[in-house]
């Protein structure tokens, strides 16, 4: 299919008749995932409409004879800024599930009428402004050199400022993110010998590692806990977020159980 | 069909992307929300290129991309400092600043 | 009277003249030490301020005996140029002595007068803490007094009046703890103010007319072609103004007799060698402006009279000793003002009777300010009563000077006070004629409150509380007293002399040429005057010395008496013409202050600080309230663009 489109797209300007099917049908998946992205009451499912949308918009590029822009699409924003998103998501606790709903009055209802009619009125001024707008297409502009040196060649001449500046807003945002994620230590970190002494001075048992699971015991699962010399069971033996398994040691220890 | 078809498509989901920044509270959804309309306007600014036959619609694509990795970048890494001192991600939650 | 050209110049001080300025200089120099050497001069500090004035007067003496063996005329008028001081295009101020029979005239009246007062005030003050203080002021008091009379200009001029001003005002409330002469030293320094404010409006209305205030550039100035009288007329009524504040002339007369409240040294010389004759030298050395604006003349006249009746009657109704003998001072400057203001020909004589009344009252001055001493700072007359026999030599001495301001043959002031209402009634016509009665009528007051004086002090039985005894005062200070005694005996003689005085003021301010006929013979008048003043001191006595006088002054009185009593109404109408519409108003511009701008701004404020509590609370702190609010401006503008667009 894109070997037909790219084809239909570097014929010229008007949209052919597999642009209009690629059209028709990614575009109400796209309106139906930005959707989903607005509904879904999971954090990481709107992510993954969102994914949808942005790649649906890769192939309007594509049909739009911006291949360049397409793989930038892909390759940025549904590749690295989304798993970004992801990420975070998942460093703040995925299944923080939100809440919908609506906690300040009136913000759902004039949030709705406020698009509605800002909708309305984008539609309207497109229809009005563009409808009889003959498309030229970009393939003259690319003057024989094809999408990506084209765009190169502009990059580095007529935009080379702009480039540069956002080089540099790029190194910026990169710094400032280091800064804001970065936690300054309050205290000194503490010795190996002062971890000792505190250790020793909880006294008990602590002194000597936790005993590891599974000693003595039927199963050597982790959540299995160990037994005690005496047959009961070493609760510090399992980590504390596990549940501690309820297969009890079956095995009577004919030594111990006498 | 018409190349304004992806203007409307565009227009759409730019109000869809700005409904859900009303809408949603959760700070990532929202900023999601942002990214699609930045996306809308992406599409609109390819098909403009492609309107006007000049690559320079595209280059403006192209820059809006750079700025809004760069924007995810710094928006994410402010969430990430709320959500440490203040175990929420919402931004209704961070209203500090007010009368 | 000036030379046919009517320009007046000065000629150049050489030898001995030049000495000039040391007069000004040494009260001056001994002041800044006693004021600014601290109580580290308090040990020889009143010896330096008696020796500072006495040196002036040496000088004044030596420069007075070398202008009179020169030639009459200009070449007794001398001027010594010091420095410039404002040496500004089209304005320039010098500083320039000028020594004229006239200045010469009160140079040896206030060094001569003064330097007495101060060896009189190292007795009086003795027992003061402040003494060195004292002295210092009293030594810029005569400074500035000493600039004011040998300015050559009137800005200098100024300078020298308002350094008596501020003096006075040092100097009456020298006892500031007492609220009384705090609130005395403001009345006289504020009254002062208005009369000022009169001089500096003269002073630039001549730079704004002559475009100079030198004496010599005005008097030539002033006959000079273009000149409007309207001018001149205001310039002698500023004058005027300026010379009712100094002098104490209604309508400015308010502030003479609170000035009491100073220690009576200082009394003493305000009223006999400094301050109150100011006014009259001013109007006497402005003679030119007034020679051409008959208007002004008249003005200054009518000012003397009324202030010469206004001090007689309140000088009946007083018991405080010190506020009788300032009541009648304001009468006696009453009489020169209506001399100066009767013009050419009775200056002198009006210059004359200021010499006469400078001796016999600062012999008063002093004379009362003896009897305080012994009678523990006593002033109510009622409490005093045959002081004669304890205090002779004050008697006498007081005596003489009873003797010459009620006009008694041979004493000074009978020559004085008879040639003014003699040239009272020669000026003839309707007004001649009242201000001569009016003259001869204030002799007649004069006697009757002086003799009241005479008989409530030294006659009569004893009245003093048990706890005084009064006593005779030191010999420090007698012997001034005897000397002015003597001065209030002979001055008049020594003036009167051949006529002396006016031929040796003639160079300053015109010859005394005989204004008409006689209307009635000299001798007739003399007479009648004598029989009023008679006439006035056996009424005293019919209604003083007669009966005991009673401890408290009589309560059922008529409403004349009261008025009198309280200085003829001066401070009520002062107060209630100026003080309390003043303080209405100001009340009312607080009012409207508070209310009407405050009330607008802070009201202003409120409006915008309501309405912005109001707005704050929109700020919600929602993020996404303020995305709505975003989303909306973006609708609203997209649409008003369309509609502009489409419309």
């Amino acid at each position: 299919m894109t070997s037909t489109v790219l084809a239909a797209a570097s014929s010229g300007a008007p949209a052919t008749m597999h642009e209009a099917v690629l059209f028709w049908l990614l575009a109400p998946i796209a309106v139906a995932a930005a959707i989903g992205l607005v509904v879904a009451r999971s954090a990481v499912h709107a992510a993954m409409m969102l994914a949808a949308v942005m790649m649906c918009l890769a192939a309007f590029y594509t049909a739009e004879n911006a291949p360049f822009l397409a793989v930038v699409q892909v390759v940025v924003y549904t590749g690295a800024v989304l798993m970004l998103f992801l990420f975070v998501l998942m460093l703040i606790g995925v299944d923080s599930t939100e809440s919908l709903m609506e906690t300040l009055r009136g913000q759902r209802v004039a949030a709705g009428v406020i698009g509605l009619a800002f909708s309305i009125l984008l539609l309207a001024a497109i229809d009005g402004g563009i409808a009889s707008f003959h498309p030229k297409g970009v393939v003259s502009a690319e003057a024989g050199k094809g999408n990506v040196a084209a765009i190169a060649q502009l990059l580095f001449s007529r935009y080379v400022f702009a480039f540069e500046a956002t080089s540099a807003l790029l190194i910026t945002a990169g710094l400032g993110a280091m800064v804001l994620a970065h936690r300054e230590r309050t205290s000194a970190r503490q010795t190996q010998q002062e971890r000792m002494q505190e250790r020793a001075s909880r006294g008990g048992a602590a002194i000597a590692p936790l005993p590891g699971p599974g000693v003595y015991a039927d199963h050597d699962a982790i959540d299995t806990p160990a037994l005690l010399p005496d047959g009961t069971i070493a609760a510090l033996s399992v980590p504390s977020y596990l549940q501690v398994s309820s297969a009890q040691p079956r095995r009577e220890d004919p030594e111990l159980g006498a | 069909m018409r190349v304004d078809y992806y203007l409307y498509l565009s227009a759409v989901l730019f109000t869809i992307g700005a409904v859900g920044v009303l809408v949603r509270r959760n700070a990532i959804v929202v900023f999601m929300c942002v990214e699609l309309m930045l996306n809308a306007v992406n599409l609109s600014l390819v098909t403009f290129a492609r309107l006007n036959g000049s690559l320079d619609g595209q280059i403006i694509a192209f820059f809006v991309m750079v700025v809004a990795a760069a924007e995810v970048v710094v928006g994410l890494a402010i969430i990430m400092s709320i959500f440490r001192s203040r175990r929420s991600a919402s931004v209704d939650d961070a209203n500090l600043l007010k009368y | 009277m000036y030379s046919a050209l009517h320009a007046v110049t000065y000629a150049k001080s050489t030898g001995v003249f030049d000495l000039t300025f040391l007069l000004v200089l040494f009260p001056a120099a001994s002041a800044a030490v006693l004021l600014l050497g601290g109580r580290r001069t308090d040990r020889w500090g009143h010896l330096l301020g008696c020796a500072a004035p006495l040196a002036s007067f040496v000088i004044g003496v030596i420069e007075f005996f070398a202008l009179i063996s020169r030639d009459g005329g200009q070449s007794r008028q001398l001027d010594q140029h010091l420095w410039t001081w404002v040496p500004v295009a089209g304005f320039h101020a010098n500083v320039n002595v000028l020594l004229d029979p006239l200045s010469i005239t009160f140079v040896l009246l206030i060094t001569g007068v003064g330097s007495l007062i101060h060896i009189y005030s190292v007795g009086y003050m003795e027992h003061d803490p402040d003494r060195r203080r004292f002295f210092g002021e009293l030594n810029l008091f005569v400074a500035a007094m000493l600039l004011l009379v040998l300015a050559d200009n009137y800005l200098l001029l100024y300078v020298g009046w308002e350094g008596v001003g501020l003096a006075s005002y040092l100097l009456i409330g020298f006892w500031s703890h007492k609220p009384s002469a705090a609130v005395a030293a403001k009345k006289a320094f504020l009254v002062n103010r208005v009369g000022d404010v009169g001089l500096s409006i003269a002073i630039m209305l001549m730079f704004a007319t002559f475009g100079t205030f030198s004496f010599s550039g005005v008097f030539t100035a002033v006959h000079g072609p273009g000149v409007r009288s309207g001018t001149m007329l205001a310039i002698g009524l500023m004058l005027l103004l300026g010379a009712c504040g100094k002098s104490a002339q209604a309508p400015l007369q308010s502030w003479l007799l609170d000035a009491m409240e100073g220690p009576t040294p200082v009394s003493a010389l305000i009223h006999a060698a400094t301050m109150v004759t100011a006014g009259v030298y001013l109007v006497a050395r402005s003679g030119a402006i007034y020679d051409v604006s008959p208007h002004a003349r008249l003005a200054v006249e009518i000012v003397g009279a009324v202030t010469l009746t206004m001090g007689a009657i309140i000088g009946c109704a007083h018991d405080d000793i010190k506020k009788v003998l300032a009541a009648s001072t304001m009468s006696q400057i009453g009489y020169m003002m209506l001399a100066v203001g009767l013009g050419p020909g009775v200056y002198a004589i009006g210059i004359m009777h200021l010499l006469t009344h400078g001796f016999f009252k600062a012999n008063m001055f002093l004379g009362a300010g003896s009897v305080m001493h012994g009678n523990n700072d006593e002033v109510n007359m009622r409490r005093y009563g045959g002081l004669r026999k304890l205090m002779p030599v004050t008697f006498v001495t007081f005596g003489f000077g009873y003797l010459a301001i009620i006009g008694i043959i041979p004493f000074s002031g009978f020559f004085s006070k008879d040639k003014i209402i003699e040239s009272a009634l020669d000026k003839g016509g309707a007004t001649g004629d009242l201000f001569g009665a009016v003259a001869i009528a204030g002799a007649g007051l004069t006697a009757f409150y002086m003799t009241r004086l005479m008989i409530m002090t030294f006659f009569g039985v004893k009245r003093w509380p048990r706890d005084v005894h009064p006593h005779e005062s030191p010999k420090i200070m007698l012997i001034p007293m005897a000397i002015l005694a003597a001065g209030s005996l002979l001055a008049g003689y020594l003036l009167v002399l051949g006529g002396s005085l006016q031929h040796f003021l003639t160079p300053s301010v015109g010859s005394s040429i005989e204004q008409g006929a006689h209307t009635i013979s000299p001798w007739v008048l003399s007479v009648i005057t004598l029989a009023v003043v008679l006439g006035g001191v056996a009424a005293a006595w019919w209604l003083v010395g007669r009966k005991p006088v009673p401890a408290e002054p009589p309560t059922h009185v008529t409403l004349a008496t009261k008025a009198a009593r309280r200085s003829l109404l001066g401070d009520d109408i002062n107060e209630s013409i100026f003080m309390h519409p003043g303080a209405y108003l100001t009340r009312a511009l607080v009012f409207f202050d508070n209310r009407g701008v405050d009330g607008m701004v802070n009201g202003l404020a409120a409006l915008v600080g309501g309405s912005s509590a109001r707005l704050r609370r929109t700020q919600t702190g929602f993020v996404r309230s303020y995305a709505l609010s975003m989303l909306a401006g973006a609708l609203a503008i997209a649409v008003s663009l369309l509609l502009v667009r489409v419309g």
